[in-house]
């Protein structure tokens, strides 16, 4: 009886890691692609910016930006166009924000390649165009990478506690066993067999019956896999379409670990138990 | 040579304390040759078969000292333990054969856990199946033969090994007079090759018929040695 549902238990236990393995990997891609986008990006605010600069017979926004130009830590600057101010205050002020007339500052975008906070920078163009904000994404991009690292820790945990219950589980079953056979096993070791040899064959039959009850449950997970992936595609910029090769690659390589995961728990567990069992036995 | 020296025994049950247990051995010593002979005789429950089990390493006493083939059974670590069992034939009271196994196979296991090459184990089952008159019935599981044949099957089992060490309880329990003295023709014949034997048995027939010395036990206690 207890074989029989061993690799049902550990098939469900394998379906739970699968999804947690997952849900570590996809949080992990997910924070590296928000992070790459927003960690490094610069945002200027220009207010007044056709009002003169405070040096030069320049406007704030043109003494500003050829600050941005001179900067070798700056690349790609550029002024948000009319349609992308509009697209950006469309939630707030609706689809005409610009024809508003309202003193909306001028927006630059620009790529900033200092891990360091732009301190140095935000002082130079405030000197030339006081009130000037320029913002990295960094405060956005270190959130995300504690949320990644909390869903981490949670995935890891749920991990120990679906080996631990594996374990659990072929312990049982193993005592199931030992109890069912224990005339035969005192025979056997009456008769000069080591523990070694008791231990061996009952971990042998642990390993393959939680071997091939985590390939079930691994290849359960696979449809599952493939749908949440499919939800999450838009996250990770994926077109739907292509929703195979958003399954990243690490958990292509855990997948067909599970069974050899589980067949290790099972062996060990197995050795553990029978041994421990045998030495009440003289 | 088989050595106790003042060896207590007793069973203690899963949460009974040590001392609310009777004694089923009490302060046993004897010396035993190699290539001795032994009667083991007493009345049921006097403690023939724990004083077996004790040889055969199914018991440890909780005081005294027992010296098995030469090692001292405290001292052994459970592989030399496994090891030294194979060196031990022992013949159940209640045969102890493995309803699973058919009679050819349960005859060859200790030489399958000895690990011999299975050329061998084939000759040598053969040879004693067919010696104990069990030739014909290889295939069968012991559940299809008679309490006899079951003895025999046992019997054949704790030679196969050529035990320097045979522990035998009651063997001839379920045997005809015939089958018995063939029984005792093949141990008399292997302590000639210099196997120890301990036999237990309340039938002082077969011990008046095979002369040798005797242990005799009663409430645990010897009280009889030569």
């Amino acid at each position: 009886m207890a074989d029989r549902l061993l690799p049902t238990l550990v098939g469900a236990m394998s379906f739970l890691a699968a999804l947690a393995i997952a849900g570590t990997l996809a949080a992990a891609s997910l924070a590296a692609h928000w992070q790459s986008d927003t960690g490094s990006a610069l945002t200027v605010q220009v207010t007044d910016p056709a009002e003169p600069a405070a040096a030069g017979n320049v406007t704030r926004l043109q003494a500003v930006l050829s600050i941005l130009k001179a900067s070798p830590n700056v690349v790609d600057s550029h002024q948000l166009s009319d349609d992308e101010m509009n697209r950006l205050l469309q939630p707030w002020l609706g689809a005409t924000a610009s024809q508003l007339n309202l003193p909306v500052p001028a927006v630059i975008a620009a790529q900033w390649r200092q891990p360091e906070p732009p301190d140095a920078l935000a002082a130079a163009l405030d000197a030339v165009a006081p009130g000037t904000l320029a913002e990295t994404g960094a405060d956005w991009a270190a959130r995300v990478a504690a949320l990644t690292s909390s869903i981490e820790a949670s995935a890891v945990s749920v991990l120990l506690i679906v080996a631990a219950v594996a374990g659990a589980v072929i312990s049982v079953a193993t005592r199931a066993g030992l109890a069912q056979r224990r005339e035969a096993i005192e025979i056997v070791h009456g008769l000069g067999a080591l523990d070694s040899d008791i231990a061996g064959s009952f971990a042998l039959r642990a390993t393959r019956l939680a071997a091939v009850g985590a390939a079930i449950g691994a290849l359960i997970a696979l449809p599952v896999l493939f749908w949440l992936a499919r939800l999450a595609a838009p996250f990770a910029g994926v077109l739907p379409q292509t929703v195979l090769p958003v399954l990243p690659a690490p958990l292509w390589a855990a997948l067909p670990a599970l069974p050899a995961a589980a067949a290790m728990i099972g062996w060990g567990t197995a050795q553990i138990t029978v041994r421990g069992w045998l030495r009440r036995l003289a | 040579m088989i050595r106790f020296v003042d060896v207590w025994l007793k069973y203690r049950h899963k949460g009974e304390m040590a001392a609310s247990s009777a004694d089923v051995i009490s302060g046993v010593s004897f010396d035993i040759p190699d290539g001795g002979f032994r009667w083991l005789t007493g009345a049921s429950g006097a403690g023939k078969t724990s004083l077996l089990k004790l040889m055969y390493l199914a018991e440890h006493p909780y005081r005294g000292r027992i010296d098995i083939l030469g090692v001292q059974a405290a001292r052994i670590s459970r592989r030399e333990a496994a090891m030294l069992r194979r060196r031990i034939g022992v013949v159940y009271q209640d045969f102890r054969l493995l309803p699973h196994l058919s009679v050819y196979d349960n005859v060859a296991l200790p030489m399958r856990l000895a690990r011999r090459p299975e050329k061998r184990i084939r000759a040598d089952v053969s040879e004693l199946l067919h010696w104990v008159g069990l030739a014909d019935k290889l295939e069968r599981r012991p559940y299809e033969l008679s309490g006899g044949e079951q003895q025999r099957i046992a019997i054949a089992r704790a030679v196969i090994g050529q035990p320097h060490l045979l522990l035998a309880d009651e063997p001839t329990g379920n045997l005809d007079d015939a089958q018995a003295d063939r029984l005792m023709l093949l141990i008399t014949a292997l302590n000639r090759l210099g196997t120890t034997v301990v036999v237990a048995t309340h039938n002082l027939t077969l011990v008046q018929n095979y002369p040798a010395p005797c242990l005799e036990i009663a409430g645990g206690r010897l009280v009889h040695d030569g």
